[in-house]
């Protein structure tokens, strides 16, 4: 593996520091090391999920009981929403991507704090193993679904006390990680790398780490308030106790509205890296980019009252909300301007990432509008719980940061690994999880509109269509992911050597060999430019 | 939680002591969240507050107060010394430091099991039968308090460790980045404090 021009050049999965073997892989603290072992994680969680997802949209195939029983679907779409939320989709990019690529991206070795990454990686094993657990101990699967609503949260006679906890352990790892990465960013910047001289990817976690650090703790506290509230039966939220339910409601999406924004941001700041390379062209409006991450992660902050439009808050509270609710539209609708003028004019190459990153707008641009019509106050009455919800979330959720996830792992893996995967196969994979993405979902924006309720496993006849669309697409989905895994693991054992510089992009981590070595740089490089200027002469 | 050294050359104490002011801050916002629920309950239900107020023993939480301040005062006298090179007074002043914690948990303990013997802790029969806004007032009681003398024992535990570090001469005038991190922690122990115990026991 040994490049020619680096004598002693030895790739951080051949390194071998104090541990040997496995032990250099669960004892390590190379954040390039720690973040595959998240990937690896999450690749195992995401699975148990999408199958448990899969089992409720058979479930659906038809009218009435068909495999499984109310109560089964309840803790299955309760233990699929805990698992896809706090085990997958908040961690996912921040903890893979961020750990691999943040201190790469600025020119550093390795995180400010290693070793509280490797504690932070264990807490996440711990939390998410909890969270799975709680579905086969004790009293049967949780049924409150993820969001844990008080009072039936606290009367349920499942196991919730397990996902609570679970849920508490995963948001310590994920304040620990947010604390890294802000205190990385502030101190490791590689000389003459000022704030606007940072790639942008960077920026978006620097966003995303504030909001896990500030927002965090606040579900922290409520779901401890919660698990006193079953075991010590101290009254906070549960009306039998003297509390008051909708102040669990807002405590809750205080964090789990911001929450959102965890998830997208860092799948913008992935696509924003895509967009310029695959374009061959300087990012249009950096600034503005950078600058919106900001604004989303400060706006998004005020905008948890629009889950509670129907919960009999004040007139004034709800437009309020509404209202900062639309706001939000606006940093997120810079940000896909500027990726679309990136384009214009570029040349473009249709590689597996860009389709992924187009298919990002696409499909985040279907999930944010219909974003709008939940935000606006008229409008939520008629769609409020049904499954026009449950397909915008999945737009933005899946269609967005999950779209963005595979275009990252498409662009970073010849980093990430060294070799290369098979294009057309990558290719072939993307038509079926876009197809069959949207043919899954969409079908559950229209009956939602006609009444279909979310989170109910039986429906009245004449929604079977759609559902019988939806479970087809959702086959289709579930055959591309597996190709698409097959590929990336096929690709790892025995793909072709990938060069150091595959896409020629021009941000740091390309200009180190493939494999990254153990400390990233023999020296640290000295930033005397703007990124993302491919040979152009703009100055600064 | 943030004295990890790197083998990377580019650590340094300001970035340890940055870390550990980020963690403060989302201590302060754990417990913002509780102070949250307690502005909420005590707007809703004044009276009761008040009258709920008046049961708990405003003598003891002054000790409290009293010993909380002055540990905060010995451990940052501790920090100072370790600064100046005398490592024998700051194990004194560390120890002082425990011992008041220990003070103001031992003090604590009488209080909590008082309240017990009189039938005051969530889930008795006595409490069921007040109003709705004592009952919430005394779970809060629990709760704030509760969780933060699980703070004051970490914070005991850390200066323990701190004890061993200075006595093994890894925490000196030259890196004294723990005791200055769990100096800063404790700091926050006590400010905490500083807001409960109004808000507990004098606001009445």
């Amino acid at each position: 593996m040994t490049e020619p021009g680096h004598e002693a050049y030895v790739s951080y999965l051949k390194h071998e520091g104090k541990h040997k073997g496995i032990l250099g892989w669960l004892l390590t603290t190379d954040h390039k090391r720690i973040g595959l072992l998240y990937f690896y994680a999450i690749i195992v969680f995401f699975f148990i999920a999408a199958i448990l997802g899969m089992l409720m949209r058979i479930e659906l195939i038809a009218p009435g009981q068909t495999i499984m029983g109310p109560q089964t679907y309840n803790g299955l779409f309760t233990i699929h929403g805990i698992i896809m939320i706090f085990v997958i989709v908040i961690p996912a990019l921040p903890a893979v991507f961020g750990n691999f690529f943040l201190p790469i991206l600025i020119g550093a070795k390795d995180v400010a704090f290693p070793r509280l990454n490797l504690f932070s990686f264990y807490l996440y094993i711990i939390g998410a193993v909890l969270g799975v657990l709680s579905q086969f101990m004790g009293s049967g699967p949780p049924d409150t679904g993820w969001t844990f609503y008080v009072p039936y949260s606290a009367q349920s006679s499942t196991n919730v006390i397990y996902a609570l906890v679970a849920a508490f352990i995963l948001g310590f790892s994920s304040i620990l990680t947010g604390l890294n990465f802000i205190v990385t960013i502030h101190r490791m910047r590689a000389p003459g790398m000022g704030w606007f001289r940072m790639p942008l990817f960077p920026w978006s976690i620097y966003a995303t780490a504030w909001i896990q650090v500030l927002a965090t703790p606040i579900v922290g506290i409520t779901l401890l308030m919660v698990i006193a509230e079953r075991l010590l039966h101290i009254g906070f939220f549960d009306p039998a106790l003297g509390g008051d339910p909708v102040l669990f409601q807002h405590l809750f999406w205080i964090y789990s509205h911001p929450a959102v924004y965890i998830m997208i941001l860092p799948a913008m700041g992935i696509v924003t890296e895509i967009f310029p390379t695959f374009s061959q062209k300087p990012v249009f409006g950096y600034g503005a980019i950078a600058m919106s991450s900001i604004a989303i992660a400060f706006i998004g902050s005020f905008v948890w009252g629009h889950h509670m439009f129907t919960s009999g808050t004040s007139y004034a509270s709800r437009w309020i909300f509404s209202f900062l609710t639309f706001i939000v539209a606006v940093p997120s609708a810079i940000k896909v301007f500027n990726w679309i003028s990136t384009m214009y004019g570029g040349s473009v190459d249709l590689k597996p990432p860009l389709l992924y990153a187009i298919s990002f707008i696409f499909l985040f641009m279907i999930g944010g509008f219909t974003g709008l019509t939940l935000g606006s106050l008229a409008t939520n009455i008629q769609v409020h719980a049904t499954s026009f919800v449950v397909a915008h979330f999945h737009y933005i959720i899946f269609g967005g940061m999950g779209f963005a996830t595979f275009a990252g792992i498409h662009y970073w893996f010849p980093k990430m690994f060294g070799r290369m995967y098979n294009l057309k196969i990558a290719n072939i994979a993307w038509g079926l999880n876009f197809f069959g993405f949207n043919i899954l979902y969409f079908p559950q924006f229209i009956i939602g509109i006609q009444g279909m309720p979310r989170r109910y496993f039986d429906y009245l006849p004449q929604f079977q269509t759609a559902e019988v669309i939806s479970t087809i697409g959702g086959f289709i989905l579930f055959a591309g992911l597996i190709l698409m895994l097959y590929n990336f693991i096929r690709a790892a054992r025995k793909g072709e050597i990938a060069p150091a510089n595959p896409w020629k992009g021009v941000t740091l981590e390309w200009q180190i060999p493939s494999p990254p070595p153990h400390e990233n740089f023999d020296t640290i490089p000295e930033i005397t430019t703007q990124p993302y200027l491919f040979g152009t002469s703009n100055k600064e | 939680m943030t004295e990890h050294h790197t083998d990377t050359g580019q650590f340094d104490q300001e970035t340890g002591k940055l870390g550990m002011w980020i963690f403060l801050l989302t201590e302060l916002f754990l417990f913002g969240g509780l102070f949250l629920v307690y502005a909420v309950f005590r707007a809703k239900y004044s009276l009761d507050f008040h009258n709920a107020a008046q049961e708990l023993n405003t003598f003891i939480g002054t000790l409290n107060t009293v010993f909380l301040l002055t540990s905060s005062m010995t451990v940052a006298m501790a920090l100072t010394a370790i600064q100046k090179n005398s490592p024998r007074l700051a194990l004194f002043l560390v120890f002082i430091t425990i011992l008041f914690a220990a003070l103001f948990m031992v003090n604590k303990y009488f209080e909590w099991t008082h309240k017990f013997s009189l039938h005051i802790y969530p889930g008795s029969p006595v409490l069921k039968n007040l109003q709705k806004g004592e009952l919430l007032f005394f779970g809060l009681y629990y709760m704030m308090t509760g969780l933060h003398a699980l703070h004051v024992f970490i914070g005991m535990i850390l200066l323990s460790i701190n004890l061993v570090k200075i006595r093994k001469n890894v925490v000196n005038s030259g890196h004294y980045l723990l005791l200055e991190n769990s100096a800063l922690y404790w700091h926050l122990v006590d400010l905490i404090w500083i807001f409960l115990f109004p808000l507990l026991y004098l606001i009445t």
